[in-house]
């Protein structure tokens, strides 16, 4: 009898002793679970999801970089080629050093080809924004922000987006001015 | 020490000290249950009385009475001390007196182990109250204890901790010690399935409460290391995640409830086949019914956080699994309906407590179904709906089976006949009163109103006046009882040994009222 009850004291000790890691096991189990499912991890739920990303097709988009010929700046896109979803946003960056011996305010212009591809670009972030000003010698890379949008030609299998930056120095500006005058 | 020397010497006993002392070392299963019982009883009174100020604050709507915090810390309180001071410590009392005298042992398996488990109660039950007196009063933070507002709180969160585990602790030797006496302690013959059913629903509750309380203890103690000693489990600054308390909380939390309720479902089984004058309708059903109860209960717990947010393929698991519980419910509810069928019945006062029960949990069995539903629970979430629904099946299940124990086993326990016209008057009184407070909070549910608030809109208004004054006639009609009990002991009708001529089972073999040392040598059961 006294046996009995010595061995149904040990079980239980050891059934409450085990229950009470267990409380401690569930908080790796809790992340694990979160992970696996992909519920309730904090750095998805900061993103406001888009649910207008459009699956069925890609879409390649090529990158550009030129500079005016009055601006001795070297710029270039930091990857030449993406394949994306409409809707999907997306983020490149572009290269830019100013090799000329002082500092340059530059400006860059983006164009598109197709050109009709141009409004459904949705940029959110872009370099093309404000004037750059870059000292002599410094190197920048700098970053574009963009949405393809969902509604754009289904016909449109690739998109090139093309950046000039030209020098926007006024007194730049105004000798540019006057070199092409003479040819109207 | 005079009490000493006529103490039972002959059998190898101790000696049992005089006054104070023979309360705090008894070892006595009868004394430990009785212990058990008035502490439940004590705290029953202070917990309603709280519920009272509650209900008084809430009888107008505007602030009259208190300080909003403080009503936050009635309501925490009040569920703390009835969950945990009233209706835990009822059933331990009635497990202390009735296993050994059902199965025909003649203590439980670990008497000083016994004598630890009620002493711990005591202690935990100052700490919490006393908080009301700490800087920044008792917890306010509800008693499902949720960080962050358990993180931020002041000392009295660290005391609570504190007495939480003592009263975990308190509930995990108190099963270790009734799970032992039942599978060890057996008179022989007596083999599981002819156990009574008390017996086996106390079985599944003890292993359910030493399957959980432990998780409860960790929950907690997480809780207390976030607070003092930096580290971040739910502390989401640091990382942590307050929702992973809430699912390691209900982990213990469900269970609990039906720890709150399967040995009400022992005792209900007892007493309806004695007033039927029939056997339970389907016994083994019972038994399995209970332990599908018990195995399920550990699937469901999310449905208490359908509104926090989870993917829609886990609401719709825990919608249905919690909805699979009412399956074996079911198959209690009819087995009881099928022993009074055709049966001899009489109407005395554990009868009729058995009979609301049936009523009455169904209620509240049926409103928690309507609050399984994933899309219905997001608009009832938080509203006295959810009140209604816990208070049917915790007052008129849980506290009206204890209830209906008590008239049941007083007069095998004190040998004198309770009053049974008195005893039908707490009854009418209590079943009254009971719907008058709880039955229009489906109402002010449905409209919307929130609980754990100390105003309301003012469409409320007249429901709640209704409720407050069922509430009074509720608290106050539990004196009749206090009355009728305090009435038993000191003297009236002598029981029979029977007591009840339905009555079967070893403890009615024994004399009323039982001797202090009962099964010394034990029964042989056919």
């Amino acid at each position: 009898m006294a046996t009995g009850k010595s061995s149904t004291l040990t079980k239980l000790i050891v059934v409450a002793l085990g229950m009470f890691g267990f409380g401690f096991a569930l908080v790796p189990f809790y992340y694990k679970i979160c992970e696996v499912t992909g519920i309730n991890s904090g750095d998805e739920q900061a993103l406001v999801k888009n649910t207008q990303v459009d699956t069925s097709r890609w879409v390649t988009i090529e990158f550009d970089a030129n500079t005016n010929e009055g601006l001795q700046w070297r710029f270039t896109p930091v990857q030449r080629s993406l394949k994306v979803h409409p809707g999907q946003l997306v983020q490149v960056e572009y290269d830019v050093v100013n090799d000329s011996g002082h500092a340059i305010v530059g400006q860059a212009v983006p164009s598109y080809g197709p050109a009709r591809a141009g409004a459904f670009f949705r940029k959110i972030e872009c370099f093309c924004f404000t004037p750059q000003k870059l000292a002599a010698g410094e190197r920048r890379r700098m970053p574009v922000l963009f949405v393809l949008d969902p509604s754009m030609d289904k016909d449109l299998h690739t998109v090139t987006l093309s950046y000039t930056f030209f020098n926007a120095d006024a007194k730049a500006q105004t000798a540019a001015l006057r070199q092409t005058a003479p040819h109207g | 020490m005079s009490d000493a020397a006529h103490a039972h010497d002959d059998h190898g006993h101790h000696a049992h000290p005089a006054g104070i002392m023979r309360w705090l070392t008894t070892t006595n299963h009868k004394d430990i249950g009785s212990l058990y019982l008035w502490f439940s009883l004590i705290m029953l009174f202070t917990a309603g009385s709280m519920a009272l100020l509650i209900r008084s604050e809430l009888f107008e709507p505007g602030m009259q009475l208190m300080h909003p915090d403080f009503f936050n810390q009635l309501t925490t309180m009040h569920g703390l001390i009835m969950i945990f001071g009233v209706i835990m410590p009822a059933f331990t009392g009635f497990a202390n007196w009735q296993v050994p005298l059902m199965i025909g042992a003649p203590d439980m398996a670990f008497p000083r182990m016994n004598n630890w488990s009620f002493w711990l109660l005591p202690v935990a039950g100052i700490m919490l109250l006393g908080s009301f007196w700490l800087p920044g009063g008792a917890v306010a933070g509800g008693w499902t204890m949720y960080p962050p507002l358990f993180i931020q709180g002041g000392v009295s969160y660290d005391l609570t901790i504190l007495a939480v585990h003592i009263m975990g602790l308190s509930s995990i030797m108190g099963s270790i010690n009734i799970i032992t006496t039942i599978l060890n302690m057996r008179a022989p013959g007596l083999t599981l399935m002819k156990m009574p059913m008390f017996v086996w629903t106390w079985l599944i509750t003890a292993y359910l409460l030493i399957a959980t309380m432990p998780v409860l203890a960790g929950a907690v103690t997480m809780l207390l290391t976030d607070r003092n000693f930096g580290t971040h489990f739910f502390n989401a600054a640091g990382g942590g995640d307050p929702v992973m308390f809430q699912h390691i909380f209900w982990f213990f939390g469900h269970p609990e409830v039906y720890i709150l309720i399967l040995p009400a479902f022992g005792i209900i089984s007892q007493i309806i086949p004695t007033f039927a004058r029939k056997p339970l309708f389907g016994y083994a059903s019972m038994v399995y019914a209970t332990a599908s109860i018990a195995i399920l209960s550990f699937t469901v717990w999310a449905h208490h956080m359908f509104a926090v947010g989870m993917p829609v393929a886990a609401q719709l698991f825990f919608m249905f699994s919690t909805m699979l519980i009412a399956v074996p419910t079911g198959v209690k509810v009819f087995n009881w309906v099928a022993t009074m069928w055709k049966g001899s019945l009489t109407f005395e006062t554990p009868m009729l407590f058995a009979i609301a029960f049936v009523c009455l949990f169904t209620i509240g069995g049926f409103s928690g179904l309507v609050l399984a539903m994933a899309p219905v629970d997001i608009q009832l979430q938080d509203t006295y709906y959810v009140v209604a629904h816990f208070h049917y099946v915790l007052v008129s299940g849980a506290l009206f089976s204890i209830f209906a124990g008590i008239y049941f086993w007083l007069p095998k326990w004190t040998g004198h006949m309770y009053n049974e016209t008195l005893g039908k008057v707490h009854f009418w009184l209590s079943v009254i009163g009971m719907n008058i407070v709880f039955f229009p909070m489906h109402f002010l549910g449905l409209a919307g109103m929130p609980r754990r608030i100390p105003d309301y809109a003012l469409q409320f208004t007249e429901f709640n006046q209704i409720a407050t004054v069922g509430a009074f006639i509720f608290g106050f009609s539990q004196l009749v009882f206090l009355y009728v009990v305090l009435k038993a002991i000191k003297g009236g009708a002598k029981a029979s040994d029977r007591v009840w001529e339905g009555a079967e089972g070893l403890e009615w073999t024994l004399p009323s009222p039982a001797p202090y040392h009962t099964f010394e040598t034990a029964p042989v059961v056919k």
